[in-house]
């Protein structure tokens, strides 16, 4: 560190002449910091990771006032929760991070065949075309009947995966939706 | 718990109120840590530090190799062989409040660090200076410099938090409760019993640390292995290095003066050459 | 899990094995420190790895991966040979006295009835002994030759620690220390848990390594008892509620069967799902499946389901083989599929050999993700190596709501469905899943409304009684899957116990005549007529052992306690007075909600084990595919021989490929043992998406130990190349002490670890783990082998 003429000064002198001045500084340190989530809004979450399924308190900013949009400020551990009482891992301790990021997709993106890039497009599109290719995948690969002339009502042409991230009652929708479909190919994280 | 000024850095005036406040602790039992690493996040999320652009292997488990500006608590991992077994240890290290806290001691910036009568230590960055003799002044090697705004970090204990009366957040994180939080007395009780329960268990060498050289700290540990507190990534005996003890003791009456001088010298610059230019890189 | 995370803080020695749950469940683990601060509990780890969990353990062994039935038949026949099972409660809460037929053996590796030329068993020498009236003969002394109790001692008498020691890699004094420790747990004042997860399932065998800890448990008195049980730690935070509403090719809700096409119509289907009591005292309450499935039909097609056309049993698919994971992969891979739907799953980094998923995806016409991040099966046809005009798949990426945006319920480990509340809308565009699946729904709907099409009916037809059609709330699906009635519901004395469209309380009062709709039978008494029960933060703990049963809502019927009737002895009271899950009081089972008929005084002597055809725990079950009893056999890729059978060395049950893609290596070429694993720092393939944790475990590495990377010249942190007969994978050698040289039969045996975490797409990069792992499955429910599967190590 060169020392300058300035930073002489401000080493020495500063401290010194206010120091034996006695320059009161308490009115500046009484002020504590503020407490960033003292006003914020609480939302009882579970944390989406491992299975404990730990309850987490989700600071949004704002106090779901109409012209506020909310973003995660914070996200602690639930100390009602009798599992975890409070405490959370590495993982749901980062988790607004997860919530707010910028690798977050936001746009419904399409790849058309041989394509080396992402289209953007809008959701009407996409609903549209998947069920067309739903609609004529079962149509196409239908089975009324097997080899024996048993009935087997069955959808063998497309598969369906997934739900061990979401709800419960997403995952029954699934189910539902999809046996209805005649799916047989169905599966989840549970297997591996 | 209202925050009531304790020490000021650099300042004689007599700060302590007449508030009794209870004197906070945090207690780390390294038998019971998991190097999970919450509390590192934990204190990041906190205290809202940024995350590095990139992220060094570090050829182990641990997440970077010392304390760093942005990151204020870090678990130390060490395999080491005892009495023919592996043990893999990982101890939180982060500031520890001393109650003798030499970097308030060293720091010549008026309020810059600060010591609460309930025990915590925390730097105040709008009155940093950035000459870095608390890092001078620090036997755990815990106040670090950022390069960018050129002001000394460190863990607050988040006073912000305690102010309130909250938790700390490392503490309110960790899954095993391997941290405790209380009051001094009620830590210490909290840690002899555990260490009693470890000698039970044949950890003979099971002790508190809470070094007397800085008179207590208001981090505390229970090592199962006390003889031997360098495999946990702690000083031995820590304590004030001399040259700060020196230079707030004996010499502050004749830096006093040299300062006084320092003054005088300046003004005779000024008059002499008239006001520095100052560059724009400085 | 048959208890709960809090449950293990009643415990006193906790084995932690095929799994790690100091890394992967460090809030779950908290009740295990709390279990040796408060209670002076044991913890024993058994892992091929020195992890976080071993280093906080009182007793870590190392196992070589894969050798997990070897150690616990080690125990189990320690238990028996020692005298340490707890014998009354065998006697009366397991199949230890029934007697099973004469034809039954075991001999070389194989049981009786094997045929070589379909690789199956015939199962008809593994049933009991019945009597005229078809119920199981028993010997309640237990020394009839024939009987479970001696089968079993015979059985396990091979696994001596020796034995154990020659194919673990654990030394003898090792496995005795452990055995010590765990098998001490047979007395009535003392309860033992065991805490598994991938570990056990990521195996050739992993039912039957999860059969062996279940028997071990058995034998020292330990299901159903505070403190006890059989864990399962599972991986995710709604695997449980997946699982449990029927995300699987052979399931419905509620463990329902999808039926097979043997099945033609619901008669059939009914009659040869409902199981006949095997002893007189036994529940046997699987019987009720004909209301479970019924009432299941019901919720599916509403007013269009009636017994005269069999409740739409005909609108379900039919199946009549696997089409699980891989097998699905596999036939993609065939070019036998043309789309799939992808809701928050990322197969190219989720499934083996990720190689071939890529190859298999590249096969379908299209693909729909709907994901929050870029996830590695989204862009697949951007993977390393892959050039994208040569892939002709149609991908859809859509944008996805996650946790917090939304509210639902997620159903944890400990069977606790836990409903949770929406904190902000999702960014952007982003929509929640149930939104997107809706309106697709709706769509196809539509269509063939309009256009007509093959078989319309099952979709047009089903019940969709939603307030928003393309945007169901996740509370009125909650309440469909708990089930209301359709008719006026009376009891036998004909007087009205529920209104028409009134919310079921229990699956007491499911029916078998469509006068109840019902989405999920177990799930049923979730959302009643007081309200949702899953939104409930009752912080009331009668017990004092943590059950809360005020908190949220479990099933079945709000049981924190599986089989808890197994925690008292013949005449009620509580094996332990100062642990008691329930008790008799005279006139009632008091305490958690008993898993029993709640007024069934002990001295009927009803079976504990209600859910089963004998009534009794298992120590011998007919029902797998490989055999009663669980017997060692070496991973499909294993550096040895079957050191008891060499002839049938792996299982031979077990399933691989035969595509060209799928290859298995030898020991000669790939000497080096291999696992997998995951990290405290991480979330499966997501926190890579995130800076926090990326930053704490910023890049791939493969744990080394110090004496093989001595032998190949690898220093800590140099670059090393790890392959196997599928890929191979490059990244930092972390040179360790904490990954032991093994003696396997007599041969030093080398094992090395790799992380999961990484992929080509995330903020932070890395190879995917699972270019490198096998496509061998479990025989009875087709998990692939993950670890202990061969590689080859260099320095590059």
């Amino acid at each position: 560190m060169e020392l300058t003429r300035r930073h002489f000064l401000k080493l020495g002198t500063a401290g010194a002449f206010f120091s034996s001045l006695g320059f009161d500084l308490r009115p500046a340190m009484a002020e504590a910091k503020g407490l960033k989530i003292s006003r914020t809004s609480e939302t009882r979450s579970t944390c989406p990771y491992c299975s404990v399924s730990c309850g987490v308190i989700i600071h949004t900013l704002g106090d779901r006032a109409a012209n506020v949009t909310p973003t995660v400020v914070h996200v602690e551990g639930d100390p009602d929760h009798p599992i975890n009482r409070g405490t959370l891992c590495p993982k749901g301790a980062s988790l607004r991070h997860y919530v707010i990021n910028d690798r977050r997709l936001t746009k419904p993106l399409y790849r058309p065949p041989g394509a080396a890039h992402w289209h953007e497009v809008e959701w009407d599109f996409v609903l549209t075309e998947i069920a067309r290719h739903v609609k004529d995948t079962r149509d196409r690969t239908f089975q009324s009947r097997d080899e024996k002339d048993r009935i087997v009502n069955r959808t063998l042409g497309m598969a369906a995966i997934g739900g061990c991230t979401d709800t419960s009652e997403m995952n029954f929708l699934l189910v539902k939706t999809m046996r209805a479909l005649g799916v047989v190919y169905l599966d989840q994280q549970s297997r591996l | 718990m209202p925050l009531e000024l304790k020490a000021l850095s650099a300042t004689n005036y007599p700060t302590r109120g007449i508030r009794e406040t209870p004197r906070v602790c945090k207690l780390i039992d390294v038998s019971t840590c998991i190097g999970c690493k919450a509390c590192e996040v934990a204190c990041q999320e906190w205290n809202d530090t940024p995350v590095a652009e990139t992220y060094p292997y570090t050829g182990s488990y641990q997440t970077m190799p010392d304390l760093a500006h942005n990151f204020w608590n870090l678990i130390k991992f060490r395999e080491a062989e005892r009495d023919g077994n592996l043990h893999w240890t990982m101890a939180k290290y982060q500031c520890m409040h001393c109650e003798d806290p030499g970097c308030l001691r060293a720091c010549p910036a008026p309020g810059a660090i600060v010591q609460y009568t309930n025990g915590i230590v925390d730097f105040v960055q709008e009155n940093c200076i950035g000459c870095q003799f608390c890092i001078m002044g620090c036997p755990f090697n815990v106040p670090k410099l950022s390069p960018r705004s050129q002001k000394v970090y460190k863990c607050t204990l988040c006073s912000d938090r305690v102010a309130v009366g909250l938790e700390p957040a490392c503490i309110k994180a960790c899954p095993t409760g391997c941290l405790q939080f209380g009051t001094k007395r009620q830590m210490l009780e909290r840690a002899l019993k555990r260490v009693k329960q470890l000698r039970a268990q044949g950890f003979s060498q099971a002790s508190v640390y809470n070094p007397p050289g800085v008179s207590g700290t208001h981090a505390i540990y229970v090592l199962p292995f006390g003889n031997r507190p360098e495999d946990y990534g702690l000083p031995r005996d820590p304590s004030v290095p001399w040259v700060v003890s020196l230079w707030k003791g004996p010499m502050k009456t004749v830096g006093s003066a040299l300062l006084l001088g320092g003054v005088l010298a300046a003004g005779l610059h000024y008059l002499k050459f008239g006001p520095q230019r100052v560059e724009r890189k400085d | 899990m048959t208890n709960g995370w809090i449950d293990i803080g009643n415990s006193d020695v906790i084995l932690a094995m095929g799994g790690n749950p100091a890394e992967n469940h460090p809030c779950g683990f908290k009740w295990v420190m709390e279990a040796r601060k408060n209670r002076g509990a044991r913890l024993v780890c058994v892992d091929p790895r020195f992890n976080r969990t071993a280093a906080v353990s009182d007793c870590f062994v190392q196992i070589r991966a894969g050798t997990d039935i070897a150690f616990l038949g080690g125990l189990i026949n320690y238990t028996l040979s020692h005298g340490l099972y707890h014998e009354e409660y065998v006697r009366l809460f397991t199949n230890g006295p029934f007697l099973v037929k004469e034809g039954f053996s075991f001999k070389d590796g194989l049981f009786s009835g094997y045929n070589p030329i379909t690789n199956t068993y015939d199962k008809t020498s593994w049933q009991y002994e019945q009597d005229a009236r078809g119920y199981v003969k028993q010997d309640t002394t237990m020394q009839d030759p024939g009987c479970v109790f001696q089968l079993l001692k015979r059985h396990y008498e091979r696994y001596t620690p020796e034995v154990v020691s020659q194919i673990t890699g654990a030394s003898v004094k090792d496995f005795l220390k452990t055995a010590e420790i765990v098998c001490s747990t047979g007395t009535p004042d003392k309860a033992g848990t065991i805490m598994y997860a991938l570990g056990w399932t990521h195996h050739s065998f992993a039912v039957q390594i999860i059969r062996a800890a279940a028997i071990l448990q058995l034998l020292l008195g330990n299901i159903g008892r505070p403190g006890g049980g059989l864990n399962a730690l599972r991986g995710h935070s709604n695997i449980q509620g997946g699982t449990d509403h029927g995300m699987a090719y052979d399931k419905l809700p509620g463990y329902l069967k999808i039926p097979p096409v043997s099945h033609q119509d619901l008669k059939d289907h009914l009659r040869e799902n409902t199981p006949r009591a095997l002893t007189p005292t036994s529940m046997n309450y699987w019987e009720n499946y004909p209301e479970f499935f019924v009432s299941f039909l019901k919720c599916m097609f509403g007013s269009h389901a009636n017994k005269e056309n069999d409740f739409c049993y005909h609108y379900l698919p039919k199946i009549e083989r696997d089409y699980s994971w891989v097998n699905l992969f596999d036939d993609m891979y065939q070019g036998k599929l043309e789309g799939m739907l992808c809701f928050g799953m990322n197969p190219v980094a989720n499934g083996p050999h990720s190689n071939k998923m890529i190859a298999a995806l590249s096969r379908l016409k299209w693909l729909v993700v709907a994901e929050c991040f870029e996830t590695e099966t989204a862009q697949f046809w951007k993977a390393p190596g892959i050039d994208p005009t040569t892939v002709n798949t149609e991908v859809f990426l859509l944008p996805a709501a996650n946790f917090a945006e939304k509210d639902g319920s997620f159903t944890n480990s400990a069977r606790w469905a836990q409903w949770k509340w929406k904190a902000l809308d999702p960014p952007g565009e982003a929509r929640a899943d149930q939104e997107i699946l809706s309106s697709i729904f709706q769509r196809v709907c539509k269509l063939y409304q309009q256009g007509g099409g093959t078989l319309p009916e099952p979709i047009l037809h089903l019940n969709w009684p939603y307030s928003n059609p393309a945007n169901p709330s996740l509370e009125e699906i909650a309440k469909e899957i708990n089930g209301r009635a359709v008719a006026d519901l009376k009891d036998e004395k004909g007087e009205v116990i529920l209104k028409k469209g009134q919310q079921l309380s229990s699956f007491a009062q499911l029916r078998d005549d469509g006068s109840t709709a019902c989405g999920n039978w177990i799930y049923c008494g979730s959302f009643t007529e007081e309200g949702n029960m899953m939104m409930r933060r009752g912080l009331r703990d009668p017990s004092g052992l943590g059950m809360f049963p005020g908190w949220t809502w479990s099933w079945p019927a709000n049981r924190r306690i599986m089989y808890n009737r197994a925690s008292c002895d013949a005449q009620g009271r509580p094996w332990d007075p100062t642990r008691a899950a329930i008790q008799w009081d005279g006139e009632k089972w008091v305490g958690d909600t008993p898993d029993y008929r709640p007024e069934s005084p002990p001295e009927a002597g009803l079976g504990a084990f209600l859910m089963l055809p004998e009534g009794v725990g298992k120590l011998f079950a007919p029902d797998f595919a490989e055999g009663p009893f669980p017997e060692h056999y070496e991973p499909v890729e294993s550096p040895v021989k079957n050191i008891l059978h060499p002839m049938v060395s792996p299982n031979p049950l077990a399933k691989t490929f035969k595509s060209d893609m799928d290859r298995y290596g030898s020991p000669e070429e790939y000497p080096v043992v291999c696992t997998t694993y995951r990290l405290t720092e991480h979330f499966h393939y997501w926190t890579k998406h995130i800076t926090v944790n990326s930053e704490l475990q910023p890049e791939f590495f493969v744990e080394i130990p110090e004496g093989l990377a001595e032998e190949l010249g690898i220093k800590n942190q140099q670059m090393v190349r790890v392959t196997s007969a599928r890929g191979s994978v490059q990244g930092k050698a972390l040179v360790t002490r904490r990954i032991r040289p093994m003696a396997v039969d007599g041969r030093r045996v080398w094992q090395i670890g790799i992380p999961i975490h990484w992929g080509f797409a995330g903020r932070v990069t890395g190879p995917l783990a699972n270019l490198l792992t096998p496509t061998a499955l479990d025989p009875n429910c087709s998990t692939p082998e993950y670890k202990g599967f061969l590689v080859k190590v260099e320095r590059v």
